[in-house]
């Protein structure tokens, strides 16, 4: 990884009327970086991307590539290109022609324009279909004459909107492995947009969470699903489990200890430093829960609860259980360790203790900055 | 279903098709071709038996300058028309829906109008006492002694006015359907603005642009009222001439005649372009592939 700011966006809204489609976004993206963007329908992930293609206008802010400022170029003087989430291939060339077309425009020799064309014909492993039109190839067979017709003119930034929406599920795991390919082979930056948060964890080297507009969080796809910093991204990425509850002290540097609503004490990691009395949500993901019939001591680090088990559904690899403890109702999923059959299985309405360790829960101030006057303390 | 059931299956559904083309279209012309080869009737119709002098007579030495006026005035409406229509169809496609039912409207809305109160409207506009004459005299674009009226370029600029429609209709028909992401793609790919419409919208729209083609060449090229009312007699078209034969000369197997001249003067290039035109869509499979 080079420079860290080899694509910038500092500061850049759009609004549509009252709509605030991207608010005050500043991100900066590595070269040869695969970068997603991802976040539920209409956060903006689509206008922040043709902002950057040129194709919308920013109503402050700019965006910066390789040192230029460009947010005034149009399109067709930007070095980045789209992959179109309709591919947008022209109906009335040939998959080579729609492959040459970038070059063409370019005046490039015909000698070269045919070499080029070649090569990505290779790379996208389709010369047998060359000369058929686009209406008479698969929905793979498109994307990839896309990602051609793209990576043809070496963008410094390829983009691409939520490339295998259209396309189902077998091949989106095919594209997938592909996709990932080509980025390896290709080493161009690779800037995706999606709303399945299982294509953006898989694909990515980072992700940027968005939520109506605004960057909720940027990292890694395991500092995002271990460490959300918010709850927005919490429930987002994955499932998670609620609690409500308030820090009731600091044990040692590390941890705290919380008080929640008809639990027992609860431990729990405190890497953002939360003082005392802080009103606090704790999340914790089902998968991070054990359950048993028998309250298991294991170390002073692990928390334990007793419930009821309200609901089991069998999911083949794991089960997920909806267990009652007091006013929650926590989804719990264990992986099956032991053969199903050997043991007796868990069932509804049994008395269970659920337990978890302190590290495998998060903690997220429950009020904004601006909320905080709100704040009265029970007691 | 056997091919033979499937072939007869096929004829059936296109009878009444064919039937309509032969009864309204294939006996008539045949009818003009044979009158072509009749003596003329001192009432004006056809006379008995068989002769080759009407065809001979069409070597009346006026005739070719009328037909090759005939031919210029029809291309160049057409192709003003086309370019044109091809704009305003896009500017149309692209405008939002309300307001695109409103400029519909009022490109159609002339045609309320009888065509012969508007091409008299044309005629006083363009006389010597007209509102444009003396405009045009009054800003010393024209001098005052240039007639607008009865020539070619009166006959060519009521043309193109009248057809313009027909050719924006099918131009924006076409146009309604393209996909303008394509054209945002091309632009990513390094087009320029008037790139990306000659290379992806044109292409796009280019049987909204034959259908023009078709619609405006084929009646301009049989016009006789316009050349009539606006041209002067150097600026006749077949059309005129045909009408004079029928009307005045009372000679209807000469009209026939030169009906049959203006039916070769037409078919001969169209079925050129549609045998082309046909040859390359045949090298395009229509078959969808299996995903
Ligand atoms: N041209 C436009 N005019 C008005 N509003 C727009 C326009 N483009 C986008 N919006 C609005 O801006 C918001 C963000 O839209 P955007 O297309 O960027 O969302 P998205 O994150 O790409 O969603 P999706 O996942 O559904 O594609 C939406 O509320 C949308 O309705
Ligand atoms: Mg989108």
């Amino acid at each position: 990884m080079n420079a860290p700011d080899f694509l910038e966006f500092k500061n850049v809204s759009r609004h549509f009327g009252s709509i605030r489609a991207v608010d005050q976004v500043s991100l900066s993206i590595r070269k040869g970086e695969f970068f997603s963007l991802l976040g539920p329908s209409g956060c903006g992930k689509t206008t922040l991307l043709r902002i950057l293609a040129g194709f919308e206008r920013p109503d402050t802010g700019c965006v910066i590539l390789s040192g230029q400022d460009i947010t005034q170029l149009p399109p067709n003087r930007r070095k980045v290109n789209t992959i179109f989430q309709s591919y947008a291939l022209f109906p009335h060339l040939t998959v080579r022609d729609n492959i040459a077309f970038g070059l063409r425009i370019e005046k490039r020799p015909q000698r070269e324009i045919d070499h080029e064309v070649e090569r990505m014909l290779e790379l996208i492993q389709m010369k047998a279909e060359a000369g058929k039109f686009p209406d008479t190839i698969s929905g793979g067979q498109k994307q990839r004459v896309a990602i051609a017709r793209a990576l043809i003119k070496k963008p410094q930034v390829l983009l691409l909107d939520e490339p295998l929406a259209a396309l189902d599920l077998k091949l989106r795991q095919r594209m997938l492995i592909e996709l990932d390919l080509i980025h390896d082979e290709v080493g161009i930056t690779f800037l995706y947009v999606t709303h399945d948060q299982g294509e953006a964890m898989s694909l990515s080297d980072r992700i940027a969470v968005m939520n109506s507009g605004i960057i909720e969080q940027v990292g890694t796809p395991a500092e995002i699903y271990e460490a959300p910093r918010s709850s927005f991204v919490a429930a987002f990425i994955g499932d998670t489990n609620f609690f409500e509850g308030r820090v009731a002290e600091l044990i040692g540097n590390e941890y705290s200890r919380l008080v929640i609503d008809g639990f027992p004490d609860v431990t729990v990691f405190n890497d953002k430093q939360l003082a005392v009395n802080n009103l606090i949500y704790l999340s914790v993901r089902p998968e991070k829960f054990h359950i048993s019939r028998e309250r298991q001591e294991k170390s002073p680090r692990h928390n334990v609860v007793p419930g009821r088990v309200e609901e089991v559904i069998y999911q083949g690899s794991l089960t997920r259980y909806w267990v009652r403890v007091q006013e929650y109702r926590i989804a719990v999923t264990q992986q099956h360790s032991r053969f199903l059959l050997d043991e007796k299985p868990i069932t509804w309405d049994e008395n269970v203790w659920v337990s978890w360790h302190a590290d495998d829960g998060f903690m997220l101030e429950r009020y904004s900055q601006s909320d905080e006057q709100l704040v009265t303390l029970p007691e | 279903m056997t091919p033979a059931r499937a072939r007869l299956n096929e004829i059936l559904v296109t009878l009444p098709s064919a039937g309509w083309l032969a009864v309204l279209f294939v006996v008539p012309a045949l009818i003009v071709v044979a009158i072509s080869f009749k003596p003329t009737d001192p009432l004006g119709g056809a006379g008995a038996g068989w002769t080759l002098d009407t065809l001979k007579s069409l070597g009346n030495p006026n005739y070719p300058a009328i037909l090759w006026r005939t031919l210029w005035l029809s291309i160049t409406t057409t192709a003003l028309c086309i370019l044109l229509a091809t704009p305003v169809g896009y500017c149309l496609a692209r405008l939002e829906k309300k307001w695109r039912q409103m400029v519909l409207l009022l490109v159609v809305v002339p045609f309320w109008t009888s065509f012969l109160i508007r091409i008299f409207a044309w005629k006083m506009l363009l006389h010597p006492e007209g509102i444009i004459k003396q405009a045009l005299a009054g800003l010393g674009i024209v001098s005052p002694e240039t007639p607008l009226l009865y020539n070619q370029w009166a006959v060519l600029l009521v043309m193109v006015y009248t057809f313009l429609p027909f050719a924006i209709l099918p131009v924006y028909a076409a146009a309604e359907k393209f996909d303008f992401r394509l054209i945002e793609a091309a632009r990513d790919l390094g087009a320029r603005r008037f790139q990306a419409f000659c290379r992806v919208f044109l292409p796009g729209i280019r049987r909204g642009l034959f259908t023009a083609l078709l619609i405006v060449f084929i009646p301009a090229l049989g016009s006789y009222v316009i050349p009539d009312i606006v041209g002067g007699p150097g600026a006749e078209m077949l059309g005129n001439k045909i009408a004079q034969r029928v009307f005045v000369d009372r000679n209807l197997p000469h009209a026939c005649a030169l009906s049959l001249l203006l039916i070769l003067a037409v078919l001969l290039p169209l079925t050129a372009v549609l045998a082309l035109q046909g040859a390359r869509e045949k090298a395009r499979p229509i078959i969808e592939e299996g995903a």
